[in-house]
Order: structure tokens, then sequence, then C-alpha cells
């Protein structure tokens, strides 16, 4: 049924793949840039501090977004006894786990100005840093217990444990009273952000997620390497 | 205009470092990500190298093997 994502064969595209994201990365950040720091507008209230969103909100979009993928691979890999999802799972987690942390400090520097404070136990922020905690717990699970059978059913518990905290970190800002500003962009209704915000907003987004593939797929060839030097070794 | 930019009305400090904190994390997770790719790839060559022709003929009849060898993969 997976036979697609037989490593042999993902190992064709993906090791040739990252030259061509990078180049798109480059360009699609460089655009990003432009926008966020020169042709977007300030705020009305919050002057130039508002162009630290361009950087903090992606950030905390994709790690979000990263956290969900790895719980779904590895709940995956469990149900169809299919290692390479495990794998998969493994190379998103750095990129995710960075991704947090820039979040978490972003969200520091503006709220500097922007609240008087660089750090409050916010639900919302207290929420982001529990799963940056997960993450790392996840990437030391990793190191800790590699090539152990249990490595799997341990990284897997970890992520049941962290997605809780996920839908926690989405509503956070409606259920408490927090420091922290409600959503301006809804999916399924209008969203509260002007377009030439949510331009920028959206073309950083996009230069994040194709960082966020690049150390993927840079990671997961240097996973697949390592296991074809133990190969090499049984020969 | 310069001055004014980099400014941005007392908010500079706050922005600058914002982006430059973003663009040190991209910058340090890609050279450790690349080191670890780097790394595995020479062990794997230095392995290869050290097979018995038999071996190496083995090794190298998988086209996963091939491409690691190849000299496509620059990143």
């Amino acid at each position: 049924m997976f036979k697609i994502f037989e490593p042999n064969k993902i190992f064709l595209i993906t090791s040739k793949a990252p030259k061509y994201v990078i180049a798109l990365f480059a360009v699609v950040f460089s655009i990003g840039l432009l926008e966020a720091l020169i042709f977007s507008p300030e705020d009305y209230k919050q002057s130039h501090s508002v162009r630290i969103m361009y950087v903090h909100v992606p950030a905390a979009w994709i790690c979000l977004g990263i956290f969900s993928s790895i719980t779904f691979l590895s709940l995956s890999g469990y149900i169809f006894k299919n290692k390479n999802f495990f794998l998969i799972a493994k190379s998103l987690a750095p990129s995710g786990f960075v991704f947090n942390i820039v979040a978490l400090v972003t969200g520091s520097i503006w709220g500097k100005p922007t609240w008087g404070t660089w750090w409050a136990w916010d639900a919302r922020i207290t929420s982001m840093l529990i799963l940056a905690l997960f993450y790392l717990m996840y990437l030391i699970a990793w190191r800790i217990y590699e090539d152990k059978e249990n490595v799997l059913k341990i990284t897997t518990i970890i992520t049941i444990l962290g997605i809780i905290n996920v839908p926690i970190i989405k509503y956070s800002v409606d259920w408490w009273n927090t420091l922290h500003q409600p959503a301006s962009i809804n999916v399924l209704s209008k969203s509260s952000i002007h377009s030439s915000m949510l331009f920028p907003l959206l073309i950083m987004t996009a230069a994040f997620a194709l960082f966020s593939l690049l150390i993927f797929l840079m990671k997961y060839n240097t996973e697949l390497i390592k296991i074809k030097n133990k190969g090499l070794d049984r020969l | 205009m310069i001055n004014e930019f980099l400014y941005m009305n007392g908010y500079g400090l706050y922005v600058w470092s914002a982006f430059s904190f973003t663009l040190l994390c991209f910058t340090s997770l890609y050279v450790i990500i690349k080191n670890q790719y780097v790394k595995e790839k020479n062990k794997f060559v230095s392995k290869f190298g050290a097979l018995d022709s038999k071996k190496a003929k083995v090794a190298i009849s998988q086209t996963i093997n091939k491409e690691i060898l190849s000299n496509t993969q620059s990143i």
C-alpha cells in the first residue's frame, strides 16, 4: 500500500530536491523580507513593531503544523507498521523545534514594546513553552534510545501527550482572558487583518515552509545514509 | 532616510533583533544539518572504499547506494 514511501524510491527524489528547494526559498524569502520590512505599512497602534509579526506568526503556525504532522506520522507508523513514517517524523522535528524557539523569542521581543514586558505566564505563551518542551523530549528520546526497539514507542507516546497541547494553544486566547491577542486570521470567517499585511504574512509563511522542507530533506537524506552505513557493515 | 528605516519610530531595536534572531536560527540549523549530512556521506564513502570488490559489487547494485556515491548531491 505504501510502496511509494519506500526509502530506495524516495531517495532518488529527496537527494536531488534540496538544491531546487534552497533556490526557491532564497527567492521567496527575499521577496518576503522586502514586503515585511519595506513595503508593508506600519500599524496605527503598534507602529513599526507590527513587523515582528512577519517572523513570529509564520514560525508559530509552522511549528504547530509540524508537531501535528509528527503525531500523525508516528501513529500511522504504528497502525501500518511502516518504519519510514517514523523516519519522516524524526526528520521533521529539528525544524519544528527551531520554529517553536523562534516563535517564543520573537514573541517575547514583540511583547516588550506592546505589553511592556518580555514574558508573562499567559495561557498562550505558557502552552507554546510546553510545546517546546515536548519537542525537546522528542528529540532527546531519539538521541538517547536510538537503535533500540522501544524508541518508536517512547517517541509516539511523547507526541500523543504533546498533541493534547495543540488545541489548547489554538483556543487559549478564546478560553482564557489572556495578554495575547485573539487570532486575526480565520479560515472559516472574515479575517480582521488588512490585505496589505496579509500578503507579506503569507509570503513569509511560504518562505518558512520552504525552509522547513529544505531542512527536512537534508535530515531525511542523512538518516537514510546512516541506515545504509549500517547496511555496509553487515555485508 | 536610511536612519529612519533603521530607527523605525523607535522600534528598530525590537524589529531588527527579531529578524536577526530568526536569521541566526535558520543559518545555525542549516549548518548543523549540513554538517551531519556531510559527515554521514563521508563515512559511507570511506566504508565503501574499504569493501573488497565482491562486496562492493553487491553494494553498488542498490540504486540508493549508487545515488549516495554520485556527485550530484551537493547539498
